[in-house]
């Protein structure tokens, strides 16, 4: 069992390479497909195989770390290239390979006919490869390696299509081009990166050591609860999970990465990649528990993020939009549970999130194909009858993210926002609360426009359904979204929370540190089981009314309230304030005052100055040697009197 | 019987006269020659690699014959942890700066190829020397083939370009003569003392002047190898330089001269001035972190690839400069390596600008534009050399920058601001490779002139494939490398920090009148 790890980690690396050597030689879409989706099918097979053997281990006896090399060492600084297989990795391993590889499953279906075929699938493997690092490293510089690995591998199949055109949606006006989304991706998610790597520099400067092992057990021993080291050390890395996972202020990147083809939105803008943030603060929980302030940051954070993010979800027209804000805000609640303290909540709205969030995506892919490429729902329409099974597919992860019951977001939102109430952070709980009726509304507007109604897509355009290689992962993420909750169901509802007694070793340290939860009565808690109930109902039928019977009424309601409208649909401004703030201030300054004016005018301008002093001396020099005798033996008998002259002064 | 590290300084030289003797219009015959020289370079400069004993700090394969005996100046060579990457990057990078020009140079290819290998002894000596006189004899050397490179086989404004480089370098080198010739002079002023340049007994003897003079000579020292570096604000000579020289030209001029710089201060100034060292490691190292960030983002608007690359370099080296004066082992490894990585990385982007400059004769950004269409091979090789130089964990780069941070968090000298802004450099570095990249490499192919370029040759490839080894061979196997400079890299530091004790010796000789 101990050389799983490493063979579940190297089969989506061999694809990489056999595929990006050999895939354009051997131009085959059968073959680039078959060995990109089968290593990552193995993987998930290994995985698979070793979470079974963790279930059948003592408690105790389920951690393990196998140790590959010596990656890195000088000084005093040692790091290995080492796994740490725990309940905490298997999960995020299971969900990696298993959502994985049904995406890479789709992707033969979706990118038939492409070019790029094998380049497609080598990037995919490539990504499979660097995430499994980050979540399986078992030391802050490993990670690190897949936490840039993943940024790279989003920022080449975000601008896969690197010739294509994609509408931006306002800013910057018109089109831009793919690999502007690419760009723009990579360097926002730096700047989260940046919070990372002096994240690293505190940690190693404080515990000496940048290895789980060695860090998160002695952390509480080490450094003071509160203290200045431990709340710069969890904020900083909170930086870097707020670039990853599209928190407020570093989220812009994520609706312009749905320039990349749908299944990388599904994979790694939706279920994996992004939440490697929450993963980054779940397995540093002991971290967070010490810096209760830090706790409260990545609550408000997540908890703003998660309205912010929802409330301009309610009026894009662009069905990856919409799903790329819905993610965003979705990722917000995972943080509002971390920062409650609720870390397997957070962790359980991962999972569902992974299941039902990679659905709605590939299930948007398939009406982007069965449109020619129509991403903009006022152009969709009357779609469930040529479409049956993504339209039922796609009904039951619209239902699955509304949270209405009994499906898996149901369990996981409510889980998330009940803690919230017992954490007795009522504000939060309230806009969390809000929240989950705009998902409900954003989502099921989504749904009615694009799939009930009359087709509003040109004559020449005949939609219909995807074949099996597509709609096959469609079925099994609708069974997991619909079901996936049962992990989670927790007692009072008459569930075990298997989840929660799994995690339980891992958050146990963190979870005694933080303050014991507000005992809430149970009567109070199916308040608002009711309560979120409600909303998410209230929320669904408002959307189907509107946009199925009285679409008069929704158009009346924009002229009526213009103005807010205006702001959501330029998305608060937020792309123009960076840019009049960041951006060109800092263009202008390199270019006009520290290039022309301090290098080109300052320094070459002292340089070339003194260079045409000396010359003009010299030139003066030259005047003197002018080779007439005369003119030398005045200036030497001048030169006699002076020093005579001063000697005689002297003395 | 010379050594054999002896011989690896010397074969250069000696191919340039064998290839003086060669018919100028023979040129396959001049080409094999220069190649297989510089080949034959590398190969005896992996046997040193293999025969290094890495568990020693001190001098190995060291050969003295006197010279100038009046003044006790030697012929005097050595190699310890630092010299010998620097060797290996040296013997590395030539011969693929002179299979890159195989087809580039059109005019005096014979003067061409004499020049490149009489510009690698010269840097070989600098290296190698543990003489300051003879050290100080090879960095003016080495001068004058770089100034030829640049002044004949240049571009437009070579002349101004080449004129510059010279002027700007022999200013600070003056300076360093002056302050070598003061050191011997300290020397002899010992009980019994003579004059000498010789390098590994003044180490005993820098540490014991006077602050006051210390400070002078630190500083005459400190200047010429901030010129080379180049550090802010002692860059300006650097986008001139590379603009105007050919791509081998650039390729040397970035990949090794530059650390002659890095190299000199931590060879020369940290241990003979260790007090000065000590008192001006904030200084400088501010110097340094203000020059990742300017040069980052003035590389960030610049139009000419060549310049891009150019001001890059002035962000990466001042990470070096940086990891030096943390004076910790993490931050000097960090620098060591990073000098081996800025070499490969940045001589890479000057080959693939070269490659892309031989097919369209214009390195204006603007011109460019889906080029990976057009040149598929050329563009995976520009990504990961990009990746390598924006320090992408994997690959070569971020090993030292992480070091380097690392060791200027942990510095005792500089606070932890300095890392902090430096890794801000991280974020930069991100933002100008990744536009040049864009505008270059993707989109749509606009320009119609680039409709039809052909892809890599063979010969190309070949050039740029085994500097892609070494990118991912120290991504992820940095021990390697790392391991041979530990040991030289503890006694430096101790040199420097255990000089309060030197020091309270030194007050009891007659230095000071």
């Amino acid at each position: 069992m101990s050389s799983f790890p490493a063979l579940v980690v190297s089969l989506p690396l061999i694809g990489f390479f056999i595929n990006g050597i050999f895939g354009k030689k051997i131009a085959s879409e059968r073959f680039s497909g078959i060995l990109g989706s089968g290593v990552v099918g193995a993987a998930f097979v290994a995985s698979a195989l070793m979470f079974l053997a963790m279930v059948h281990s003592p408690v105790e006896g389920r951690t393990q770390i196998v140790s590959l090399f010596e990656w890195l060492s000088a000084g005093s600084l040692s790091v290995a290239a080492a796994y740490r297989i725990d309940q905490l990795s298997i999960l995020m391993c299971l969900i990696i390979t298993g959502v994985g590889f049904l995406i890479h499953v789709y992707s033969i279906g979706y990118m038939r006919g492409d070019p790029g075929f094998w380049r497609f699938f080598c990037y995919l493997n490539l990504f499979i490869f660097m995430m499994l690092n980050l979540v399986l490293a078992d030391n802050f510089l490993l990670m690190f390696l897949g936490w840039e690995g993943v940024g790279l591998c989003s920022y080449l199949l975000i601008g896969f299509w690197h010739d294509r055109q994609f509408d931006t949606g306002g800013y910057p006006p018109g089109t831009s081009t793919t690999s502007d989304a690419a760009r723009k991706a990579f360097i926002v998610n730096r700047v989260g990166d940046f919070g990372f790597l002096v994240a690293m520099l505190l940690i190693f400067s404080t515990f000496g050591s940048l290895t789980f092992g060695e860090v998160l057990p002695r952390a509480a021993a080490i450094v003071e609860p509160g203290s200045s080291t431990i709340f710069w050390i969890t904020l900083l890395l909170f930086l870097g999970a707020v670039g990853k996972s599209a928190q407020i202020p570093l989220y812009i990147w994520l609706p312009d990465a749905m320039a990349g083809p749908t299944p990388v939105s599904a994979l790694i803008h939706a279920a994996t990649m992004v939440t490697a943030g929450v993963y980054v603060v779940a397995r540093c929980s002991i971290l967070y528990a010490l810096s209760p302030a830090t706790l409260q940051i990545v609550g408000t954070v997540g908890c703003l993020t998660a309205i912010f993010a929802a409330t301009i979800g309610l009026v894009q027209n662009d069905i990856k939009k919409i799903l790329a804000y819905s993610t965003i805000s979705q990722l917000g609640y995972m943080f509002l549970a971390l920062g409650v303290g609720a870390f397997t909540s957070g962790m359980f709205h991962l999972i569902t999130h992974a299941f039902f969030k990679a659905l709605l995506f590939l299930g948007a892919g398939c009406v982007i194909h069965a449109l020619k490429g129509e991403q903009d729902i006022r152009r969709m329409g009357g779609l469930g009858s040529p479409m049956p099974t993504t339209r039922w597919t796609f009904l039951a992860g619209s239902l699955a993210i509304a949270g209405i019951p009994p499906l898996s977001g149901f369990f996981s939102k409510d889980d998330i926002l009940l803690r919230t109430y017992a954490g007795g952070a009522t504000l939060l709980w309230i806009i969390g609360w809000i929240t989950a009726g705009l998902t409900a509304f954003y989502i099921f507007r989504l749904f009615c426009l694009a799939f009930t109604g009359e087709g509003r897509w040109p004559h020449d355009v005949h939609p219909h359904e995807m074949p099996g290689s597509m709609t096959i992962p469609l079925v099994i993420l609708s069974v997991l979204s619909v079901a996936g909750g049962v992990i989670g169901i927790p007692s009072n509802l008459g569930g075990g929370n298997l989840l929660e007694g799994w995690l339980e070793p891992i958050f146990s340290t963190a979870d005694a540190r933080l303050a014991a939860l507000h005992d809430t009565p149970l009567s109070m808690e199916y308040v608002l089981i009711a309560l979120s109930i409600g909303i998410a109902v209230a929320g669904a039928y408002g959307a189907s009314f509107l946009y199925r019977r009285r679409a008069d009424l929704a158009a009346r309601i924009i002229t009526r309230f213009n103005a807010v409208y205006g702001l959501l649909v330029h998305k608060y401004y937020v792309d123009e304030i960076y840019d009049a703030l960041i951006v060109s201030p800092l263009e202008r300054i390199s270019k006009t005052l520290l290039w022309k004016g301090v290098d080109g005018r300052l320094i070459d301008g002292a340089v070339d100055g003194t260079a045409a002093l000396v010359f003009k001396i010299s030139d003066r020099l030259r005047r003197i040697q002018s080779g007439v005798a005369q003119g030398y033996a005045l200036v030497f008998v001048l030169g006699i009197i002076v020093i005579l002259g001063i000697l005689v002064l002297r003395f | 019987m010379p050594s054999i590290l002896t011989i690896l300084i010397v074969l250069p030289m000696a191919g340039s006269l064998f290839v003086l003797l060669l018919p100028a219009d023979r040129e396959k015959l001049i080409k094999g020659a220069g190649l297989a020289v510089s080949t034959l370079a590398l190969a005896l400069s992996i046997v040193l690699w293999a025969q290094f004993d890495n568990s020693q700090a001190g001098m190995q394969f060291t050969q003295k014959s006197s010279w100038i005996p009046a003044f006790d100046v030697s012929f005097s060579v050595g190699i310890d942890g630092l010299s010998l990457l620097l060797v290996l990057l040296t013997a590395f990078l030539t011969p693929i700066a002179m299979l890159s020009s195989w087809n580039a140079i059109q005019k005096r290819l014979k003067e061409y190829t004499i020049m490149l290998l009489l510009l690698e002894t010269g840097m070989l000596g600098v290296f190698c020397a543990i003489d300051l006189f003879l050290f100080y004899v090879f960095w003016e050397a080495m001068l004058v083939p770089m100034y030829f490179i640049i002044g004949i086989w240049g571009g437009e404004r070579r002349v101004y370009a080449a004129f510059k480089f010279f002027l700007y370098t022999m200013a600070g080198s003056l300076l360093m003569l002056v302050a070598i010739i003061g050191l011997g002079y300290y020397a002899s002023l010992a009980p019994g003392g003579k004059f000498t340049t010789d390098l590994i007994r003044l180490f005993s003897i820098g540490p014991g002047i006077p602050l006051g003079v210390q400070i002078w000579m630190f500083l005459a020292f400190a200047l010429s190898f901030a010129i080379k570096v180049p550090l802010f604000p002692f860059h300006t000579w650097l986008p001139d330089a590379h603009v105007e020289a050919p791509t081998a030209g650039s390729v040397l001029l970035a990949g090794v001269l530059l650390k002659m710089g890095t190299y000199g201060f931590l060879r020369f100034c940290l241990p003979l001035f260790p007090q000065s060292t000590l008192m001006f490691a904030p200084f400088i190292s501010t110097l340094a972190v203000v020059g990742i960030i300017y040069g980052a983002l003035v590389s960030m608007v610049q139009t000419d690839m060549k310049k891009l690359v150019a001001y890059s370099s002035v962000s990466h080296l001042g990470f070096v400069v940086l990891g030096i004066f943390a004076l910790t082992e993490e931050g000097i490894q960090g620098s060591v390596i990073q000098m081996v990585n800025h070499g490969l990385s940045t001589g890479a982007l000057f080959l693939i600008v070269g490659m892309i400059y031989d097919r369209r004769h214009t390195r204006a950004i603007s011109k460019f534009g889906g080029l990976a269409k057009v040149m598929p091979v050329l563009a995976v090789f520009f990504m990961i050399v990009s990746l390598s130089s924006l320090g992408l964990p994997g690959l070569n780069g971020f090993i030292g920058e992480f070091l380097i941070l690392v060791g200027a968090f942990r510095s005792d000298y500089l606070s932890h601001w300095f890392a902090v802004f430096a890794a801000a450099g991280v974020i930069l570095a991100a933002v100008y490779l990744l536009s040049m990249y864009q505008k270059t490499m993707l989109g749509a192919v606009t320009n119609p002139e680039n409709r039809k370029l052909s892809d890599l040759s063979k010969r190309e490839i070949w050039v740029l494939v085994p500097v892609m080894l070494f990118i991912v061979w120290i991504g992820i196997f940095p021990n390697t490398f790392l391991k041979q400079s530990a040991a030289t890299t503890k006694q430096i530091i101790t040199a420097v920090k255990s000089t309060t004790t030197i020091r309270a010796t030194s007050e009891a000789l007659p230095l000071s009148k």
